[in-house]
């Protein structure tokens, strides 16, 4: 009983050691509050927005390219007036928001998981393993992923999970590579002489010791993808590839909206724009801050 | 470093003073799409052509209206019903000096006759039609000779440039021409640079043998984003801009101190294609499972669907106000407009009646494909029209994609191509035609006449609309010399395909060019931009 | 040393090889290139005889042996718009790019070393603060939308700079070059600040990060122990650890800034390789986005090269792949 509890504070006590050291950042704070607001709203999107822009009934091209305030023909009031097929902006918004996080964190995170097994592997054995693998990454690596991308949306057609197999194979090669160097560093200390020295299990090396000393370079690295996976599929859209126009994501959002920015429509750009900004600046500051909690020769 | 530093400081100041030097007499046009050649026969693009016809001419040019007007050649007129006889301007001059004779032409036909190697797009194909053959009868009068009658011989003198036999004789194809040794012609202007991606440059023809050129020299330089070239008119980079986005025309045209706009109903409609097989891929029905029948192939569905579509909405909301709604295929003033053909007016209630009769009151399902990059705004009014019928019942979604992905999965059901992309991928589509010859014969042709490679009908019939008497009306049009016979044939197999809503027209595109206030510029129907149209104000 | 730069050199004319099958083949995939030439008035008759003049109309596995075989002979094919030789288009069109894409890696560098450095230095200062926030906009806009507020901000409102094209250009070496004018600077500027804006914010992120860890490294504190000055320190000790990462990247990066160019150049109208491959792409304009494609796998593989021996001779504790167990 009392060996049960003294393990559960024992848990309990690093966790309680990383909130706090977390929270002594008044803006890493503030960036985590909002990142949460943001996935709340995200995630409650069909319920708190005035409209359903996927819902092509309700949306009415002739409230098209209003400004922010005006009132619709129904009596609806648009925050953020609206685009230029009439979508109310702020529900695409909160739409679009559920889009983008979803493709950029469901990439970001397989592409993560795809590149650091790669990476490890080719960094631990060594040898043809590593040769092998950091071949098919120089592969990976020498096309442009605009073009990867275009042909991958191609063979695969459009839609959401498309977009995310496609920027997973453009953004994996990218971890591989990145882990592989951190991971040739680390294993040449000390530390990792003294795992082998103990006869552990590859498996428990790899990911019970390399893993965890590569972990910081890893978040840096992880958050600026989940940011850059945004931010392509944006251009993506840009470039005419992506998600289907009806179903907006905030990259597409700015895409479209920028047709109007010279004409004087600016929110219809504008708005998506902050959204996608202080989205990727709150997942950057939070991950910045995780690092600096995390890494262990800084808390030394 | 430093050293290098400085050397880089006195190469910059020795070479620096030369900003551009523009001359006032200099016109810059701003336009979207790139040149990839000089050479005339290399391809058909309206960039290329439009930059070739300032340096060469061709027999016979189009007006304002594409109605087919004198150039090289003085006049013409068909000798019996299968020759053509065209005579030839005189005192014309090469730009090297040498004189323009029937030999140029002959060597023209000849050097298309055989391809141009290596050439994407070379008007060659417009001699294969009818088998046309040259003779020279002297040097100012040629004889063209066709298997069977054939209408249209100088609206298709218009294709093709002439050009100089003692100079492309022995050229390499597009490469000779673009770096000038054999872009010598006998238009308005003459050739200086062509600098790939950058600009093209021609300077005035002094010995011109037409109007007087208004500019000593002329600069195309391509601005594809539209934005970027919004800008760089609005910067001063350039005078004129073609295809200014639409947003901004409002403002432009307001703006009326600096910037105006011209702008004209083009010969290019933009309409929804329908596809006619039993079953369809992009059709369901309204619980989402997969249709055993197509809607489509009842004319009241479709009806129904062309009565859904508010077309003054598209105009006013999505194109700026330039568009003009139509149900015809070619432009008002064309050889072939039907004036008896109007626009449905927008009626959601009769579209739904008509549903309801047609056994479909409970409405079906769509997937609406189109592309992206090709008409203007052509996603934007893809999914205005989704909107629309999605409101009648015809829930609609819309996919869109770059016009290179997209015209091969439109695409007509090429036996030749690869598996999967030789039956026509789509049920409903948005896609666009122009009537470059100022007449409806193509346009009847290819898009209402029967699918046929033989015949080489229905080359845009990618929905395969098939009725046997637009057929035989289009084929007896095409053989039919006299003008008056051949009108009513034309006007009648396009009433009867469109009555029965063989394609749903929206609109004709209207073109727009935004230019400095302090210039004149008068459009052309046919979206090619000419230094000749723009004079001072 | 010269047995692993020949082992990678096999090694990558391996790649070199498989990229060829990859590329051709994806991209022979995509569309039907006489549909987008064609004139609409060439009807199916016209159609067939281009797919035969183009050669489209055998097997594909056939028309890559003999693209492979003109390969070998340093010939790419020809570009279906232009005429020319595709190398001989993409080459012509190199120097732009080049000049871009080097004006942007100059600026990231020069911009985000010392700014990074500084946040590293004193991570609690406000600028400190000021200038990661700023990294942190530098990744989150999209490329197309900086180049396009640039454009409006300083085209527009401001007058400053030209919008779009490339300035006047001086011959060096039979290479135009344009920012050894002021004409051609001007020009050069925003393209290249728009293309620099993600490396610099990567490379003082980088940076950052490796002055947060050299920092409390043993040897800096030693080197601090002995009494050597913080500036000394900074220049020989710090440097050369934080420089490893970032070579790294801006290494890797500088195809990646050639290839996202694309972009760049498709918005400022800047007559490089990236806006050709785009309008080939448009065009579908096969040989010339094959050529292009194999060019930038060399580039790449050659850059990948030079990185891992530049990192093995910076960093003796890297192993080399034959050292390694």
């Amino acid at each position: 009983m009392s060996a049960a509890a003294g393990s559960i504070t024992q848990e309990e006590r690093p966790f309680r050691a990383f909130a706090r050291e977390y929270m002594r950042n008044p803006g890493a704070v503030l960036a985590l509050i909002v990142l949460v607001g943001i996935i709340a709203v995200a995630a409650a999107a069909p319920l708190i927005s005035p409209q359903n822009p996927y819902d092509l009934t309700q949306v009415d091209l002739l409230d098209n390219l209003q400004p922010p305030g005006s009132k619709s023909f129904s009596g609806t009031t648009f925050l953020l007036g609206t685009d230029g097929q009439g979508r109310d902006i702020l529900s695409a918004i909160f739409y679009g928001l559920r889009t983008s996080l979803i493709v950029g964190v469901a990439s970001g995170l397989l592409a993560l998981i795809v590149g650091v097994l790669f990476g490890l592997t080719a960094a631990y054995y060594g040898g043809y393993v590593d040769t092998l693998i950091m071949r098919v990454v120089d592969l990976q690596l020498s096309v442009p992923p605009i073009l990867v991308a275009l042909i991958l949306l191609v063979l695969l057609g459009g839609g959401a999970d498309k977009i995310v197999i496609a920027l997973v194979v453009v953004q994996w090669a990218f971890f591989a590579r990145t882990i592989r160097g951190v991971a040739l560093v680390e294993n040449a200390r000390d530390y990792m002489d003294a795992a082998r020295c103990l006869k552990l299990g590859p498996l428990t090396i790899l990911l019970g010791h390399l893993l965890p000393n590569c972990l910081p370079t890893l978040i840096v690295v992880a958050t600026v993808q989940v940011a850059s996976a945004i931010s392509l599929e944006a251009t993506l859209s840009f470039l005419g590839l992506g998600l289907p126009p009806t179903q907006p994501s905030l990259g597409l959002l700015i895409a479209n909206g920028f047709r109007f920015m010279m004409s004087g429509n600016y929110w219809v750009s504008l708005f998506p724009g902050i959204a996608l900004l202080i989205t990727v600046m709150s997942i950057n500051i939070v991950g910045d801050r995780l690092r600096d909690v995390l890494n262990p020769r800084l808390a030394r | 470093m430093r050293a290098l530093f400085g050397l880089g400081l006195a190469v910059m100041l020795a070479v620096a003073p030369p900003v551009a030097a523009q001359t006032q007499n200099t016109l810059t046009l701003g336009v979207r799409s790139e040149t990839s050649s000089i050479d005339p026969h290399w391809t058909q693009f309206p960039q290329d052509k439009q930059v070739e016809d300032h340096i060469f001419d061709r027999l016979v040019a189009l007006d304002h209206n594409s109605r087919p007007v004198p150039a090289l050649a003085t006049s013409w007129r068909p000798v019996n019903d299968n020759t053509w006889e065209f005579q030839l301007r005189r005192d014309v001059k090469w730009h090297d000096g040498k004189p323009f004779t029937a030999d140029d032409v002959v060597f023209t036909f000849n050097r298309l006759r055989a391809g141009i190697p290596g050439a994407p797009a070379s008007p060659g194909f417009v001699l294969a039609n009818g088998n046309k053959r040259i003779e020279k009868v002297d040097d100012h009068t040629i004889l063209i000779r066709t298997d069977g009658p054939f209408p249209i011989m100088p609206e298709e003198m218009a294709f093709f440039s002439i050009v100089a036999q003692h100079r492309a004789a022995d050229a390499q194809p597009s490469v000779d021409f673009n770096n000038g040794r054999a872009a010598i012609g006998t238009g308005p202007y003459r050739f200086v640079e062509f600098r790939p991606g950058e600009r093209v440059v021609v300077e005035r023809n002094p010995d011109y043998w037409g109007a007087k050129p208004e500019w000593d020299r002329v600069v195309f330089r391509p601005i594809t984003q539209d934005a970027s070239r919004l800008a760089a008119l609005m910067n001063g980079d350039v005078d004129i801009i073609d295809y200014p986005p639409t947003p901004d025309l409002p403002r432009l045209r307001q703006q009326g101190s600096r910037f105006a706009v011209s702008e004209i109903a083009s010969d290019r409609v933009i309409y929804m294609q329908l596809s006619f097989r039993d079953v369809e891929p992009f059709v369901r029905n309204a619980d989402g499972s997969p249709a055993t029948n197509n809607p489509l192939r009842d004319v009241r569905v479709r009806q129904a669907m062309s009565l859904a579509i508010n077309r003054e909405a598209i105009r006013d909301r999505i194109m700026g106000g330039s568009a003009l709604p139509t149900a015809n295929i070619v432009p008002p003033g064309f050889f072939g407009h039907s004036e008896a053909l109007r626009p449905d007016p927008f009626d959601a209630e009769r579209a739904r009646q008509l549903l309801q009769q047609a056994g479909y009151g409970q409405g079906f399902r769509i997937t609406v494909h189109g592309p992206n990059n090709r008409y203007i705004n052509d996603q934007a009014i893809l999914e205005a029209i989704a909107q629309m019928w999605t409101r009648i019942g015809i829930q609609t979604e819309v996919v869109t994609m770059p016009r290179n992905i997209f015209f091969t999965d439109v695409i007509r059901g090429d036996p030749m191509s690869l598996p999967g992309f030789d039956v026509g991928k789509f049920s409903v589509w948005l896609s666009g035609w122009g009537t470059a010859t100022g007449e409806a014969t193509y346009t009847v042709r290819g898009l209402l006449e029967s699918f046929n490679p033989e015949a080489g009908s229905g080359n845009a019939n990618w929905g395969r609309y098939t009725n046997a008497r637009v057929d035989s009306l289009s084929r007896r049009a095409r053989i039919t010399i006299d003008s008056a016979q051949r009108l009513p044939l034309l006007v009648q197999a396009t009433e009867i395909g469109l009555r029965d809503y063989a394609l749903i027209p929206i609109h004709f595109q209207v073109n727009n060019w935004a230019h400095k206030a302090t210039l004149q510029h008068k459009p052309r129907v046919n979206e090619r931009t000419y230094a000749w149209d723009i004079t001072r104000r | 040393m010269s047995v692993f730069i020949l082992r990678r050199f096999i090694q990558s004319i391996f790649v070199v090889f498989t990229m060829t099958v990859i590329v051709f083949f994806g991209v022979s995939v995509i569309g039907n290139p006489i549909d987008l030439f064609a004139p609409q008035e060439c009807d199916q008759r016209c159609l067939a005889d281009l797919k035969v003049r183009f050669g489209l109309d055998r097997p594909i596995w056939e028309q890559y042996v003999v693209f492979l075989g003109n390969a070998l002979q340093g010939e790419l094919g020809k570009s279906f718009q232009h005429g020319l030789p595709a190398l001989h288009v993409i080459l012509q069109r190199a120097p732009a790019t080049l000049e871009l894409a080097t004006a942007a890696v100059f600026l990231s560098v020069v911009i985000g070393v010392p700014l990074g450095m500084w946040a590293g230095l004193k991570p609690d200062s406000f600028s400190s603060r000021a200038i990661m926030a700023l990294s942190t906009v530098g990744f989150s806009v999209p490329t197309f939308w900086v180049g396009l507020i640039f454009i409006m901000v300083f085209a527009l409102w401001l007058g400053w700079l030209p919008a779009i094209g490339r300035g006047s250009t001086v011959d060096v070496f039979g290479i135009e070059l344009s920012f050894l004018t002021l004409d051609g600077l001007a020009h050069l500027i925003l393209p290249a600040m728009t293309l620099a804006l993600f490396n610099i914010a990567l490379v003082i992120r980088l940076t950052r990060a490796g002055m947060r860890e050299v920092l409390f490294t043993d040897y800096v504190k030693f080197a601090h122990a002995k009494g050597l000055s913080m500036r000394r320190i900074l220049s020989t000790h710090v440097l050369k650890n934080i420089m490893i990462p970032v070579l790294t990247v801006v290494g890797m990066e500088f195809g990646g800034t050639i290839a996202f160019a694309v972009v760049t150049e498709t918005i400022f109208s800047w007559p490089g390789m990236g806006k050709l491959l785009i309008d080939a792409i448009e065009v579908l304009d096969r040989p010339l986005i094959v050529a292009y494609l194999m060019l930038v796998v060399v580039l790449f593989v050659m850059i990948n090269l030079v990185v891992d021996i530049l990192y093995s001779v910076l960093d003796p504790r890297v192993r080399l792949g034959d050292q390694a167990r």
